[in-house]
């Protein structure tokens, strides 16, 4: 298949299709809809399933047993439906259950609005469910790379037994772009599914239970140190990030999704001002790309933080700087989305944006 | 091509994001980069309609733009919106058959073309919007003739294939208008 323009929306629809999805559960929402009109569509029409439930709470709640029976099961929302999803969410991680759950971001908090927004990144990664669990979270910032992560994204959920959550914010999802369908996904060795609560006749003389309710503390207890071993070896494996124009830059920027492609174009702004700057992209938002900010020369004068947001992935940023780099914060939220010209001024006028 | 960056504004209705969908199309035809990103919301519904394109040889990095290289006008607010948010020597095409007063932007290169007249004189107003694109090819070059009528072609499809031969007149008679301006832009 050629190079085709595509909506993101469709898009990451036709990726999860080509990923192996078995069944869709969800329940519209602005501005993810396209995702959901594309697999009615297409699923149904090759003997999966997709089912429009009549809330948030039950779709989740379809993965989580779809999910049990061991098929390829997604779901997608946006930002307020995702909220309705966590408790859910929370349930399947602990169950410890593959799925895939997409996430277009809008503006909020509450109903919010139906723009653009980053302001989410604390939703996925510190979870609005309850417990020690963690998703594994993609951002990718082009329709490309998001068709690339959503084609992997059923493998990396089966492997870790883990939900992957792959976040992009409204403009990814409703724009259109040139996108490739045919670049090869990494080859995994993926374990026989013999835990799938899928019937006796599967599994005879084995009784397969898919479960988060532990009421033995000591057993808890392990089942978590558990999942936090899974988790290390998912920070170890599976931590992506981009670092652009990192030569010798005297400036950092750390930005993600649509904000960091604007980022890209500020750059190459600053750079015909005589200004290098260099920036930390990081792909999975979890696990977290802290080693990235050991290559940031000594001498830098600055990290700048770009968000849709008020300041999410600034708390991250701080950890992983620990201390070493004056921290800066620009955002723009509620849908609005800046230009690049703003990023290059705000680089300009780093002192003045220092978190203090 | 250097990239461009092209604004397509105008009322609901008047085929604005058709316009941009057959610019990021043809240039995904012609294996160059295109972007395509509307405006969304409530404010497409019966009131005006927006949209960015940018076509590139290279990547495309920023989605948003502030200003445009190209702006493409269909009536008045729009073209009151954006116009200055234009590169130096940019390019403002609009639409006069609903701009009445003389147009003039410091800096920019302006060109009414009545797309609803001719459009109408073609015996359907829906092809104004391809009025426009004729119009703006011959201005800017920027896909060919095979291009954008194999797109064209494609968005119709088999069930309004008989609408093909009048989007063609369409096309061009916006060029022909163009010429006998005698504008050169590119």
């Amino acid at each position: 298949m050629a190079r085709v323009l595509m909506k993101g929306n469709e898009a990451i629809a036709l990726a999860a299709i080509k990923g192996g999805v078995d069944a869709f559960y969800g329940y519209p929402i602005t501005p993810q809809n396209e995702i959901p009109e594309y697999l009615s569509k297409h699923l149904l029409a090759n003997g999966k399933v997709f089912l429009q439930s009549e809330s948030e709470v039950s779709a989740i709640n379809m993965v989580y047993g779809a999910a049990g029976a061991g098929k390829r099961v997604m779901t997608s929302s946006s930002s307020p439906g995702i909220a309705l999803k966590q408790e859910g969410i929370s349930y399947i991680a602990a169950a410890e259950l593959p799925c895939v759950i997409v996430s277009v971001m809008r503006g909020g908090p509450g109903l919010g609005g139906i723009q653009p927004s980053q302001a989410d990144y604390y939703q996925a990664t510190r979870g609005g469910g309850n417990g020690d669990y963690q998703l594994i979270v993609y951002a990718p910032e082009s329709i490309q790379e998001a068709v690339d992560v959503m084609k992997d994204s059923f493998n990396i959920a089966d492997y870790y037994r883990n939900p992957v959550m792959v976040l992009v914010d409204g403009l990814i999802g409703q724009m259109m772009e040139s996108v490739d369908f045919d670049y090869p996904v990494k080859e995994r060795k993926l374990p026989e599914k013999d835990w799938a609560t899928n019937g006796i006749i599967n599994h005879p003389g084995r009784r397969n239970v898919a479960n988060s309710l532990y009421l033995d503390p000591a057993l808890l207890e392990q089942h978590n140190f558990k999942l936090q071993a899974k988790y290390n070896q998912i920070k170890k494996n599976e931590t992506r990030f981009e670092l652009v124009n990192f030569d010798n830059p005297e400036y950092v920027i750390v930005a993600y999704g649509t904000m960091a492609r604007i980022c890209r174009s500020a750059i190459e702004m600053l750079k015909k001002d005589g200004i290098e700057v260099g920036m930390i992209r990081p792909i999975t938002l979890f696990p977290y790309p802290e080693k990235a900010f050991d290559q940031i020369p000594k001498k830098a004068k600055g990290i700048l933080t770009c968000e849709l947001s008020m300041g999410q992935m600034l708390d991250d940023v701080l950890i992983a700087n620990n201390g070493r780099h004056k921290v800066g914060f620009f955002g723009r939220t509620g849908g609005m989305v800046p230009d690049p010209e703003e990023i290059v001024d705000a680089i300009k006028s780093f002192n003045e944006r220092v978190v203090k | 091509m250097d990239t461009k960056n092209i604004k397509v504004a105008g009322f609901g209705g008047q085929g604005v994001m058709m316009f941009g969908q057959i610019l990021a199309y043809s240039a995904t035809k012609d294996e160059i980069n295109g972007l395509w990103f509307p405006s969304y919301g409530p404010e497409t519904r019966g009131g005006t309609a927006n949209c960015s394109v940018i076509v590139s040889e290279k990547q495309i990095n920023s989605p948003v733009f502030k200003n445009a290289d190209h702006l493409i006008a269909f009536n008045l607010p729009s073209l009151d919106k954006f116009k200055d948010h234009i590169v130096e020597n940019g390019l403002i095409l609009y639409n006069s058959s609903l701009v009445e007063e003389k147009i003039n932007q410091e800096g920019a290169v302006v060109v009414g073309v009545p797309v609803n007249d001719i459009a109408t004189e073609l015996g359907n107003l829906k092809v104004a919007n391809m009025v426009m694109m004729g119009a703006y090819l011959e201005l800017t070059h920027l896909f060919s003739d095979e291009t954008i009528e194999a797109i064209v072609k494609k968005i119709l499809g088999e069930k309004k294939a008989n609408l093909f031969e009048i989007n063609k007149q369409a096309l061009d008679a916006g060029k022909d208008y163009v010429r006998k301006l005698g504008v050169n832009y590119a």
